[in-house]
């Protein structure tokens, strides 16, 4: 995986599936232009799963839309490239981005309850997500289809369940069947939007096997968005760190969760609970909010609520960090502090916190 | 369900009954009588006397009320000043004023009221919620700001205003439609639409501007939903998420809303039928409250009650057909 902010910078990646090149996503509002997505790039390839991290309101769910190029294009502004499969998807009509809808790229979202219709029946909802790709199939065999697929992601009496509505589910349940409707179609890719933040641990724990024993059938690109490292550490194999539309770092899921470089990651190490389950260590929450999108601060966009910003005489404050190799291959990082400060500086203040133990 | 319709069948009982006393009672407690309005201001007291007398008034109130019902539950003879009617069930006695039965004026008032509500409800369901869902999905555009800004206008004008401009302009001066007047459906179906024309028209774009408002906000609200989302991502066309997904989600509260518009209606539409001289139920129970006519009075209200909560027990049993969501109990 590679990312740059730069797209001459951006190495492409021939056996990926999803390749993002400087993706920028603006939303011109009343307010202001809304930068919710600033330059980012990454590729996922087939069987490989990217794990997208950022606290809320980071650009993680803009980015994922675009991918489906879900975004309302008259009211949206979207430069860079999204090759899917090696077509690039940023500009074209929206009835040839349908066929890919669903079919080669999936979605499953965060909320199961609110993302699945209440009026129809779950069997009916997979049902019509694969007979949209397959208008030859007869209702009958959509229907069995979606009975198998709900068989396929554990849910008993999947010819039961498939009568009944979303609601008569219960929300691990419900999220399975969120996800056999996105894997109905056998996706190339599938994203995942926070797939497990409504669930309680040990259902999380369980979904996320359930998607990685899916992934290895069918051998598909996943990417998993998430606020929550731990999560990340759990299925990932990369790693992009998001803060406030901007990359700050990427790399293996190795490099970020032992060896993390930036100061924005360590925080959000720090805030998460050990993996260890080790509930004494006190939890770090990051200081401090997002800023807003349509004011970001000058210079590095994380300096408000970074303890280092002073580190680097007034460089912090005036010049946007680029994307860097951050020593080793793959790994990226978009901060002023020198390599040395870094690693001195993780090492005594942040490597004895939460997950990093 | 059953025994939600039996809940609510005996909560909609109670509350008839409920409202028959308290007209009963505010009837009598207004400072007139009905006596007065039969004979006039100079007339003498012996003359009220005799004819509260023959029009029942003088018995005690509790008896009068035990009367009413027991007329409609099994008829009742009435000793009208001498002449003996006999009234069968459902008695609700006669107008002080017309002595005819009341079940006849409602029977003839009724059918009126129903024609003008159904015509006008056709239109408003779908002039107003076809307007509103097509602004609701070009939200934003001229269309929208077209449609919303004519809706604002339509929605603050009066039904009478409205109603006059249009009698004026499409009836004396041009001519264009007939003199809003009713014909049994049954008589002549040309002759009754032409005739109701007007009033469809009028309440139907009244009611249209509101519709169309509710069903842009709602259906905005629902394109925003996570499931019309979920649609979108699996590749669905614009039109199967806007109709199958977005449409069926936004509506259901709208039927809801209609339905106990319908209610409300059927009891009457008093400035309707008021501006196009039509004697519907609304006029009669106004005509019969300024007449302080009781048993018509008491006939109205009632009907008027009957209907509003007819229609919220189909309604909530609608929303439970619809919503799979909503349980009755
Ligand atoms: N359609 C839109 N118009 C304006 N702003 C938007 C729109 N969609 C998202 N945003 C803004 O973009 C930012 C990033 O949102 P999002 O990608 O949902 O964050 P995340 O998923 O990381 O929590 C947020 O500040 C959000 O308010
Ligand atoms: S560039 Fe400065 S403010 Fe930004 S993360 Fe590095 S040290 Fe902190
Ligand atoms: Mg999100």
């Amino acid at each position: 995986m590679t990312t740059s902010t730069s797209p001459a910078a951006a190495a492409v990646d021939p056996e990926a599936y999803l390749q993002v090149r400087d993706l920028k996503v603006q939303f011109p509002t009343e307010d202001g232009l809304v930068r919710a997505v600033d330059g980012v790039s990454f590729s996922v390839r087939r069987g490989q799963t990217l794990g997208i991290v950022g606290e809320s309101g980071s650009g993680k769910s803009v980015t994922s839309m675009s991918i489906l190029g879900l975004h309302n294009p008259a009211r949206t502004k979207i430069s860079g490239e999204i090759s899917i499969g090696g077509q690039n998807i940023v500009g074209m009509k929206e009835e040839k981005i349908q066929k890919l809808r669903g079919k080669d790229v999936a979605m499953i979202f965060q909320d199961p309850l609110s993302a699945l219709h209440p009026y129809y029946k779950v069997g009916a909802q997979i049902a019509e997500a694969y007979k949209v790709h397959h208008p030859s199939a007869s209702k009958k065999e959509a229907s069995t289809r979606a009975v198998d697929m709900l068989n396929r992601v554990g849910i008993p009496q999947p010819q039961r369940r498939a009568n009944q509505y979303p609601h008569e589910f219960s929300g691990g349940m419900r999220q399975r069947a969120m996800i056999a409707m996105a894997l109905v179609n056998d996706p190339a890719l599938v994203i995942a939007d926070e797939p497990t933040t409504a669930l309680d641990v040990t259902v999380q724990a369980q979904i996320l096997e359930l998607l990685e024993d899916l992934q290895r059938e069918f051998q598909s690109a996943i990417i998993m968005i998430t606020h929550d490292l731990g999560v990340v550490s759990q299925v990932a194999d990369d790693v992009l760190v998001m803060y406030a539309g901007r990359p700050v770092e990427t790399g293996s899921v190795e490099q970020i969760m032992k060896r993390p470089q930036h100061p924005y990651t360590w925080g959000l190490l720090a805030s998460v609970p050990s993996l260890h389950g080790d509930a004494n260590v006190d939890l770090v929450p990051i200081k401090g909010n997002p800023p807003s999108l349509i004011n970001l601060p000058t210079g590095c966009s994380f300096n408000p609520r970074c303890r280092y910003a002073g580190q680097n005489g007034n460089r912090s404050f005036s010049e946007v960090p680029e994307l860097r190799p951050a020593g080793e291959d793959g790994h990226n990082v978009a901060c002023h502090m020198s390599f040395e400060t870094r690693q001195r500086l993780y090492a005594e203040d942040i490597a004895h916190a939460g997950v990093a133990q | 369900m059953l025994r939600f319709l039996i809940k609510r069948l005996l909560l909609a009982a109670t509350t008839l009954v409920a409202i028959s006393i308290v007209t009963f009672l505010l009837f009598f407690a207004v400072p007139s009588s009905p006596a007065w309005t039969q004979c006039g201001r100079n007339c003498s007291p012996e003359r009220i006397a005799q004819v509260e007398q023959s029009l029942g008034l003088d018995q005690p109130i509790t008896k009068q009320y035990t009367d009413f019902v027991k007329g409609v539950f099994v008829g009742r003879t009435i000793d009208d000043a001498g002449t003996i009617r006999e009234c069968t069930a459902p008695c609700l006695g006669y107008s002080f004023r017309s002595k005819e039965p009341v079940t006849d004026t409602i029977e003839r008032s009724l059918p009126v009221t129903i024609s003008i509500v159904a015509g006008a409800m056709v239109v408003f369901l779908t002039v107003g919620i076809g307007l509103g869902m097509l602004a609701a999905l070009k939200k934003g555009t001229v269309f929208d700001r077209v449609a919303i800004g004519a809706s604002v206008g339509f929605a603050s004008t009066q039904t009478y205003t409205l109603g006059g401009v249009l009698l004026l302009l499409l009836v004396y001066s041009t001519g264009i439609l007939p003199n809003p007047h009713y014909t049994p459906l049954t008589e002549n179906p040309l002759d009754w639409a032409g005739g109701m024309l007007l009033p469809w028209i009028t309440l139907g774009l009244i009611n249209s501007a509101l519709y169309a408002r509710l069903s842009r906000a709602q259906m905005i609200e629902t394109l925003q939903e996570d499931f019309v989302r979920t649609a979108r991502a699996k590749g669905l066309s614009p039109r199967v998420v806007n109709r199958r997904h977005a449409l069926r989600a936004a509506i259901t509260p709208i039927i809801t809303i209609a339905g106990v518009d319908l209610g409300a209606y059927l009891g009457g539409v008093v400035i309707t039928e008021s501006v196009f001289s039509l004697n519907g139920i609304g006029r009669e129970a106004a005509q019969a409250v300024s007449d302080l006519n009781l048993p018509l009075v008491m006939a109205t209200v009632l009907l008027a009650a009957f209907f509003i909560v007819a229609m919220n027990i189909i309604v909530d049993m609608l929303y439970a057909v619809i919503d799979p969501r909503v349980r009755l109990g």
